[in-house]
């Protein structure tokens, strides 16, 4: 058997560099890649057959739900290739497959030498995949291109061999074929990602430089921090320093992750594996930073370190305002273990209190809702997801913008807002509907290929609004979901774009301001407006309701007085029930604003405001309580 | 003082509109009559009766179901115990609700032998297409020949039950009806809007699309209407749904809204005694069953707290011409009510609030703002 038992293999921090491979599996979503990760632990031993269960190295429960990985981990695998008869250590670095983790999947990459290319045979590469290609080619990793469920009925292997063939330019037949559902090909896999992957190259006597790829909060440990070494060494008990910080702390423990972590001696050029140091927060330990050695730093760090920046928005409001409390302390706790969450407490008329959070993307605000609602047992409002803008007004003055009702009043001078590069991945008999929905949403074509004889990567540059409203739906819907998007931040355009006040009764309810392109303000006022006049019960007197831009009211609706609302009968029995009707409604009528002198019941801040699915939760609630 | 409600929980037929506690004979037992349910009905009903206070009767009102269906020597019985055991006023009101359909000159005079004075019809329309969306059996034309036979009898005091917003009923078909009834010799008319209650057939044709309700304006437009003309006629408002000739109000009613002391006799009856509110078992077959045993028909009951005195005074208030007395009103509540002043749905009368026309169609939501 090509696998060596832990003991007898090249052990952490007496490891050749030579015998080293550092790889990464790049794949979409339900590719297979976590199910060919479990095999691989299998056929190196790593872990026992008894141990295995599927999605081995998916720890979060949401994680392994979902089918999804949202933290890569790193795991050393001894294997002795069959080729040369040699012993290596292969470094697997599990990246995560989405759109909104783009950053830290440019970070795993970076750890890598190599990246294996997983593509289902039934299904074809998809846009994530191919953004991740780019950037492993980027890189300059060496390339192994993998299809995957060759025991699928409907696998296509030729079709998709030839199409990877195209995209990374190689030979059709040099694509591997395996099934991570069998084993089918696994051991070839590895014996090609020593033979093709080539080792680590780093200086042994230099100062420390150690490339920080994850970081994980860990409620017994602290802060998990996931290195490669790049040059020199790391040491338990050594004192270490984060170059983008300066700050210092002691590596309690050093180790690598097999799967279970194993503390060791230390790691050295080329290795993988992961230090403790005591911190709390993952944001003290950040990815891509460099870590080097306090008493011999390094003078220059690695390259490619950024800060995390959130790029939609969205308030966060319990249903129950006495959970307020509750969703900080989870919000406190979820940021330990999430630098790229910001949030900061926000008071909205409507929803009470709560708090404006930041996220990297769509999924991202998904996850971090999941895991308030299931970790924390909260029931969640969210508002419509916004991105960040910049306005500048006539005088100069500059305002950033995550909120709608933070618009600046007065004379503005432009307002920019982000744009993405995203990149459509498509059966060919798409193109017309999804360059319609790319022209509706103001996109800029940039290009279009033909990836095989029937698929085409179509590529715009879009508002980050746009795809942050519904276009992943629509995209869907449109392509029966067929179409894969992937996108990537290209910085700030200015957009011809003004903020639609709400009005009630003359007053405007910031709570449904919203910014929009102009030539769209007219059907977001029509919209909203329609909206509410169907949420808003009648009042006593008329209301009007109008959407404005500025002074200027571009759509009205009116709410009619209301004309009757009594029982007709009120003998014997009648009385009791009527009473209890009433001491029924004092609770109901709890959960009404007022607006000025206009009563709005919370269903129309939440339908105006807040997803299908809260508004379904909503419903729920206000029937349960009845 | 105490007032009486004697429920008879038996129809011909069930109405596709009604959701009363009420009953064919047929459906409470095979192949039984109404004289073999009756006569066994009335001796639960005296059975109940002994566990009621003795204070003297000011009012008795026979509701149902049909009473009319039921002989009059039966409900005669009822009225003599009572007057047996407590004794009834000088002008006690004993009023009995009738189908058009199943009174004869002879039985009438029979009700009026055994202690009757005051009959309320079951017209509910003139039109005969709203008759039929109502599932309603008698022919418009017998209202008339009905009451001439009752005012022969020598009832004093009569009165018209109308319903309006039917599906299918047009504003002009609602004043056909309220014409013809105040042509009519009657001295009371009760109008209520049609309520599609749960679980009656009526519920399932709107479901199911068959019919289709007015919307409220036209409901409101048709009570306004109602109004107008029946004070046109000298019939004034004493109550939301009642107008009535000066002296004819329905007193039995009015200690509902007074919150006076009266007592449900028959399955399903409320009652009302000091701060206390309790009700019987809904099933005649249940309700016979534990009289006959010597138990309780009570099935539930509330004590009302001050609060829900209050809220309940304000709720039967509001609806009657006398209105709310000001000075029982807390000022943020008189600060609401005066915003529905501005906007003309309330008057200030002296030391009352009342509701006009246009409040009255609105009294609920003006009890939810003042209560809350």
């Amino acid at each position: 058997m090509p696998a060596i038992s832990l003991a007898k293999a090249p052990q952490p921090a007496a490891t050749n560099p030579a015998q080293i491979r550092n790889f990464c599996i790049i794949a979409h979503i339900d590719h297979g890649k976590s199910t060919l990760a479990d095999r691989m632990l299998g056929i190196t031993e790593v872990v026992e057959a008894r141990n295995m269960r599927a999605q081995y190295l998916d720890r979060m429960d949401i994680e392994r739900e979902r089918g999804i990985t949202i933290k890569s981990q790193a795991v050393r695998l001894p294997w002795r290739s069959s080729l040369d008869g040699q012993e290596y250590i292969l470094n697997m670095i599990d990246t995560p497959g989405h759109v909104d983790f783009t950053y830290e999947v440019s970070r795993s990459l970076a750890a890598c030498e190599g990246a294996v290319l997983l593509v289902d045979c039934a299904q074809g590469i998809e846009a994530q995949t191919l953004a991740n290609l780019y950037l492993a080619m980027e890189n300059n990793l060496t390339i192994i291109p993998v299809l995957n469920k060759i025991d699928l009925p409907n696998a296509q292997p030729e079709k998709f061999a030839a199409e990877l063939a195209k995209l990374i330019g190689c030979q059709p037949e040099d694509c591997l074929r395996v099934s991570g559902k069998t084993g089918d090909g696994v051991a070839e896999l590895l014996d090609q990602i020593v033979a093709q992957i080539p080792a680590p190259v780093g200086d042994a006597n230099a100062p420390a430089r150690a490339l920080i790829f994850d970081s994980v909060y860990d409620s017994y440990r602290g802060v998990v921090t996931y290195v490669r070494v790049v040059d020199g060494h790391l040491s338990p008990r050594e004192q270490i320093q984060m170059f983008s910080t300066g700050v210092r702390h002691e590596a309690l423990e050093v180790g690598v992750i097999s799967p279970e972590p194993i503390a060791s001696k230390g790691l050295g050029v080329g290795e993988v594996g992961y230090l403790i140091t005591g911190v709390k927060d993952v944001r003290q330990s950040r990815v891509g930073d460099t870590i080097t050695t306090y008493n011999n730093p390094t003078k220059s760090a690695l390259s490619g370190y950024k800060d995390p920046k959130p790029m939609v928005f969205s308030g966060l409001f319990p249903l129950d305002g006495a959970d307020f409390p509750i969703l900080r302390e989870a919000l406190d706790k979820l940021q330990l273990n999430d630098a790229a969450l910001v949030y900061e407490p926000e008071s909205s008329a409507a929803l009470g209190f709560g708090f404006r959070c930041g996220f990297l993307g769509l999924l991202h605000m998904e996850i971090v809702r999941e895991r308030l609602e299931r970790e924390h047992k909260l029931n969640l409002i969210s508002t419509a997801p916004n991105v960040v803008y910049n306005v500048t007004m006539d005088d100069g003055k500059q305002v950033r913008v995550t909120n709608p009702s933070e618009f600046p009043d007065g004379k503005v001078a432009a307002v920019y807002e982000p744009i993405v590069k995203s990149t459509i991945l498509a059966p060919a008999e798409f193109i017309g509907t999804i360059m319609e929905l790319c022209q509706d949403r103001r996109g800029i074509l940039l290009g279009m290929d033909y990836i095989s004889e029937d698929r085409v990567e179509i590529r715009y540059d879009l508002p980050l609004a746009e795809i942050v409203f519904d276009f992943f739906d629509q995209l869907k819907s449109r392509t029966k979901g067929y179409a894969s998007l992937d996108y990537e931040e290209k910085g700030d355009a200015e957009g011809n774009l003004v903020k639609v006040d709400i009005l009630l009764q003359g007053e405007a309810v910031d709570a449904f301001s919203a910014i929009v392109h102009r030539d769209k303000a007219y059907a977001y006022g029509v919209m909203m407006t329609g909206k509410l006049r169907e949420l808003i019960p009648r009042q006593q007197f008329e209301v009007p309701i109008q959407a404005a831009i500025g002074a200027r009211i571009i759509a009205r609706e009116s709410i009619r007085a209301i004309r009757k609302d009594v029982l007709a009968k009120c003998y014997g029995g009648d009385i009791s029930r009527k009473r209890k009707l009433l001491e029924k409604q004092k609770e109901g009528k709890k959960r009404m604003k007022m607006v000025g002198r206009v009563e709005v019941p919370q269903e129309a801040f939440v339908a105006a405001l807040a997803t299908d699915a809260d508004i379904e939760k909503v419903k729920a609630a206000r029937k349960a309580g009845q | 003082m105490l007032s009486f409600y004697v429920h008879i929980p038996y129809c011909i037929k069930r109405c596709g509109y009604c959701d009363f506690n009420t009953y064919t004979p047929s459906e409470l037992q095979d192949g039984a009559t109404l004289e073999i349910v009756s006569n066994d009905y009335i001796d639960a009903v005296l059975r109940e009766l002994e566990a009621a206070p003795t204070d003297p009767v000011p009012t008795i009102f026979f509701g149902g179901g049909t009473p009319s269906l039921l002989p009059a020597h039966d409900l005669g019985r009822v009225i003599a115990a009572i007057k047996a055991r407590n004794g009834l006023t000088a002008d006690c009101e004993v009023t009995l609700e009738a189908n058009p359909d199943s009174v004869t000159a002879e039985k009438l005079a029979e009700y009026l032998q055994v202690g009757f004075n005051r009959i309320s019809f079951g017209m509910q329309s003139a039109k005969p297409h709203v008759l039929a969306a109502l599932d309603r059996t008698h022919n418009p034309a017998n209202v008339e020949k009905a009451i001439t036979m009752a005012r022969a009898a020598g009832f004093k005091s009569i009165s018209v039950d109308l319903i309006y917003g039917t599906p299918g009923e047009s504003l002009e078909d609602w004043r056909e009806t309220v014409e013809n009834a105040l042509s009519l010799d009657i001295d009371h008319i009760s109008a209520y809007a049609l309520i599609v209650e749960t679980g009656t057939k009526l519920a399932a044709q709107i479901k199911r699309g068959d019919l289709t309700m007015p919307n409220d304006d036209l409901m409101a437009d048709m009570y306004l209407l109602v109004d107008q003309m029946c004070e046109e006629k000298g019939l004034t408002w004493y109550e939301l749904s009642n107008w009535s000739k000066p002296g004819h109000q329905c007193r039995h009613n009015i200690a509902y809204w007074e919150n006076k002391n009266w007592w449900g006799l028959g399955p399903g009856a409320h009652s009302h005694i000091d701060a206390k509110r309790f009700w019987n078992v809904k099933h005649p077959t249940t309700y016979k069953q534990k009289v006959f045993a010597g138990e309780t028909p009570v099935l539930d009951s509330e004590q009302l707290t001050a609060e829900q005195i209050k809220d309940e005074s304000i709720l039967l208030g509001i609806r009657m011409r006398d209105g709310l007395q000001i000075e029982l009103l807390e000022p943020h509540q008189l600060e609401v009510l005066a915003v529905y002043r501005e906007n003309g749905f309330v008057q200030l009368q002296e030391d009352r609030v009342i509701l006009s026309p246009a409040g009255r169609l609105i009294a609920d939501r003006i009890v939810r703002e003042i209560t809350i």
